[in-house]
């Protein structure tokens, strides 16, 4: 078994240089040792300078996500033993602007995350002393796998419609917004859909289906894009085809 | 303007990395991807082959003989053979997609993948069998 494993990171300092180069670093194999583990090693005892975000280490606050051999992974959710026989390539998350080492630039995620408005709307607040919005187990699963996103932007940096068309809403926004389409206390759907049904929004998607690949949550993002243009597709026909009718 | 914001002004800023034209050719899985966005040229041959046949027939017996005689030469052979390969490789990836985009719900739960796409390609298949009857069975 090695003893040492060979580390290749990415590092971008734009006060020295103007694009990315790669440096090597020799930690130590162990088993019980994930990705970030081996960076951490780096960062305290090899070089101090090595710079990149991460905070809870059990896959929940999705800070840590980078490529690792070309694939987006949550480096706390990643064995070291999963690549014992080859060397580890660790860059920044592909599609987003890098702005030091192997951190991103995610300004321009978090306002395509609110720009979906992913919060309960009502048509009519009730205050508070009116009690609460209540809801049943099965109103809860409806929507429940789309609610469980830990915005770790994993699919974005799955997804080549991301990369080739950065005014794409993207994976993780989508789904958030179909998680309170489809949540029972919601009335926010028709305010969402004027947003979404557009290009850039849901029908940019080509459904290559990535994003549901590597979310480390099973979140399944494109199930819910997919979802979402059924929907609208389906309150496009009724328009049509119903024009005095309900829609 | 602290001292990082000062020292970032002062550098190249964020970096953009280029992307380039040949992007799926890196991933396998955005390659196979590719394949099946490039078979829906085979789908828009395979559908104006059809519109050609429709033609033939409105003009007469003799027209659609020799819109059949034309079928039946080599390249036209090849070409109907490449048409049948893709579209198949299209309906099968289509079909097992489907899942995804139709979620049904019985009894509170959600009906297993796996008997969505089985339910489809039992449809395709009993659809084909109906096709090949009619023209088979005369």
């Amino acid at each position: 078994m090695a003893e040492t494993i060979e580390l290749t990171v990415a590092r971008y300092r734009p006060e020295e240089e103007t694009e990315p180069t790669f440096q090597s670093y020799e930690v130590p194999y162990r088993e019980d040792w994930v990705v970030l583990d081996a960076l951490n090693y780096v960062k305290d005892q090899l070089d101090g300078s090595l710079s990149y975000r991460w905070s809870c280490r059990m896959g929940v606050c999705g800070s840590c996500g980078m490529m690792v051999n070309g694939t987006p992974k949550l480096t706390c959710a990643v064995p070291l033993s999963d690549y014992v026989s080859k060397p580890i390539r660790i860059e920044p998350l592909q599609f987003f602007p890098i702005l030091r080492d192997l951190i991103v630039d995610i300004g321009g995620f978090l306002g395509k995350l609110s720009s979906v408005k992913p919060w309960i709307i009502r048509d009519n607040d009730q205050s508070p002393h009116e009690g609460e919005y209540s809801q049943t187990p099965a109103e809860l699963d409806v929507y429940k796998q789309f609610s469980m996103c830990i915005n770790c932007m994993l699919c974005y940096s799955a997804c080549p419609v991301v990369g080739l068309e950065p005014e794409f809403t993207g994976p993780a926004a989508i789904a958030l917004a179909q998680r309170y389409n489809l949540d029972s206390r919601d009335q926010g759907a028709a305010e969402r859909l004027a947003i979404l049904d557009e290009h850039e929004g849901m029908w940019g998607c080509t459904f290559v289906g990535e994003c549901t690949k590597v979310c480390p949550k099973n979140v399944d993002p494109a199930g819910a894009i997919q979802l979402y243009k059924r929907a609208s597709a389906t309150e496009w026909f009724k328009s049509v085809l119903l024009p005095w009718g309900s829609r | 303007m602290s001292e990082v914001e000062q020292r970032l002004a002062g550098g190249a800023g964020p970096y953009h990395r280029p992307i380039s034209l040949w992007w799926w050719l890196g991933n396998r899985a955005y390659l196979k991807f590719i394949i099946r966005e490039l078979t829906s040229v085979f789908v828009g041959i395979f559908a104006v082959l059809s519109l050609w046949q429709v033609t033939a027939l409105s003009e007469g017996p003799e027209a659609y003989a020799a819109f059949v005689d034309r079928l039946a030469t080599p390249g036209f052979v090849f070409l109907n053979g490449a048409v049948l390969l893709f579209v198949l490789y299209h309906t099968i990836t289509w079909l097992n997609l489907v899942p995804t985009i139709v979620v049904v719900r019985l009894g509170g739960r959600r009906v297993p993948d796996g008997i969505i796409a089985a339910a489809h390609y039992g449809l395709w298949v009993v659809l084909s069998a109906a096709v090949a009857g009619i023209l088979l069975v005369r």
